[in-house]
């Protein structure tokens, strides 16, 4: 199996966030993402909430949610996994739509990973029995807006995982 | 240390028009003494998430003043939100904590460090412009309407009694209440929000 060679620019996944009207991105920055955060600033129709810990993503979200807005959760895997509870009480138990924009860190085509943030991220996904999407490169751009569309129809969480293996947002 | 229920007697002549939502043990008096049920919300389901949904919502709905009643023991589990909140600064978003100084829900053990802890200095040093303590209610009630008239985010932390709960979950009374979900669509059927 070849290296991933395609590009995964922010600005895709910009495009897909004005497709779907999202009102609000709720993030904690991590290495890989400093681009799109900074482009995302830029952005006069999104209001950019920074949090302290991931677990704080899926409450804001869904007061966000009640009051009529579209917010997505952008965070990477390892916040994810410290926000299981929030997850469960605050996304999946209440039946409102959540797109929430997953990091995966350590992610590789080649199957096998020494980082558990990524062994351990769609096992994760599964037990929650969260749906999820898998974007690596531009052309997947179009699963952003599925996914935010699954979430919708079900009225429930969805996650899509950003596995951009070498280049990151951060040129 | 105050009742809750006398808290919430003073605050109820003062709310106004406010989106108030309630957590903790002693958070049941609220019920009885609101006078606009849809108006009131409850969002939490998750350990000290409360304040990040209400912090949300605030931020959803900025022509509306929110009120939140914290608790220590959950703000403990998400002290991060202070941050989260003063760098957004919600100008509509009162932050009332109701300190009891113990998990009253589970027999009323401590929380850590009960006595010493000051979480308006907390509030205070996250960046929160406006911050009060109380430990008295007739202060508390000369304050209230200064409170409420607070460009925010404003931190008001209470000292109050704790209502101990120790029977196991099975033999307490329990309490009729309106479901999370019916909350928020009394909320949003009041506000037009579809």
């Amino acid at each position: 199996m070849s290296d991933q060679s395609a590009i995964l620019r922010p600005e895709t996944l910009l495009d897909e966030f004005k497709k779907i009207g999202v009102t609000h991105i709720i993030t904690i920055p991590d290495s890989e993402t400093n681009y799109l955060y900074e482009l995302m600033e830029q952005q006069d129709w999104l209001d950019v909430i920074p949090v302290s810990r991931e677990g704080e993503s899926m409450a804001t979200a869904l007061g966000l949610n009640v009051a009529g807005k579209t917010p997505v959760v952008l965070i990477q895997n390892t916040g994810m996994l410290e926000s299981g509870d929030s997850i469960r009480g605050m996304a999946l138990d209440i039946g409102f739509p959540l797109l929430m924009i997953v990091g995966y860190r350590g992610w590789t085509r080649k199957g096998k990973t020494p980082d558990s943030a990524a062994i351990y991220t769609e096992p994760f996904l599964n037990a929650f029995r969260i749906n999820y999407y898998l974007v690596e490169q531009n052309e997947d751009g179009a699963r952003i807006s599925e996914a935010y569309e699954e979430s919708v129809a079900t009225k429930q969480p969805v996650v899509v995982l950003i596995g951009d293996e070498y280049h990151g947002f951060n040129r | 240390m105050i009742e809750a229920k006398k808290v919430f007697e003073e605050f109820q002549k003062h709310r106004g028009d406010s989106i108030v939502h309630v957590q903790g043990t002693s958070g049941h008096h609220w019920k009885e003494i609101s006078t606009n049920p849809n108006k009131d919300i409850t969002l939490g389901s998750a350990m000290g998430q409360s304040t990040s949904a209400v912090f949300g919502l605030a931020l959803g709905l900025e022509n509306e003043k929110v009120v939140h009643f914290d608790t220590e023991g959950a703000l403990l589990m998400n002290l991060g939100v202070l941050a989260s909140i003063a760098n957004k600064k919600p100008k509509n978003f009162i932050h009332f904590l109701l300190d009891n100084e113990c998990y009253a829900t589970t027999g009323g053990q401590p929380v850590p460090n009960h006595e010493e802890i000051d979480y308006a200095m907390m509030a205070k040093g996250a960046g929160y412009p406006t911050t009060y303590n109380f430990t008295d209610l007739e202060e508390l009630s000369i304050h209230l309407e200064e409170i409420m008239d607070s460009e925010g985010p404003v931190f008001v932390a209470v000292k109050t009694k704790p209502e101990i709960e120790n029977l196991p979950m099975g033999l307490r009374e329990k309490r009729k209440a309106r479901t999370r979900l019916e909350t928020i669509n009394d909320l949003r059927r009041t506000l037009n929000i579809s």
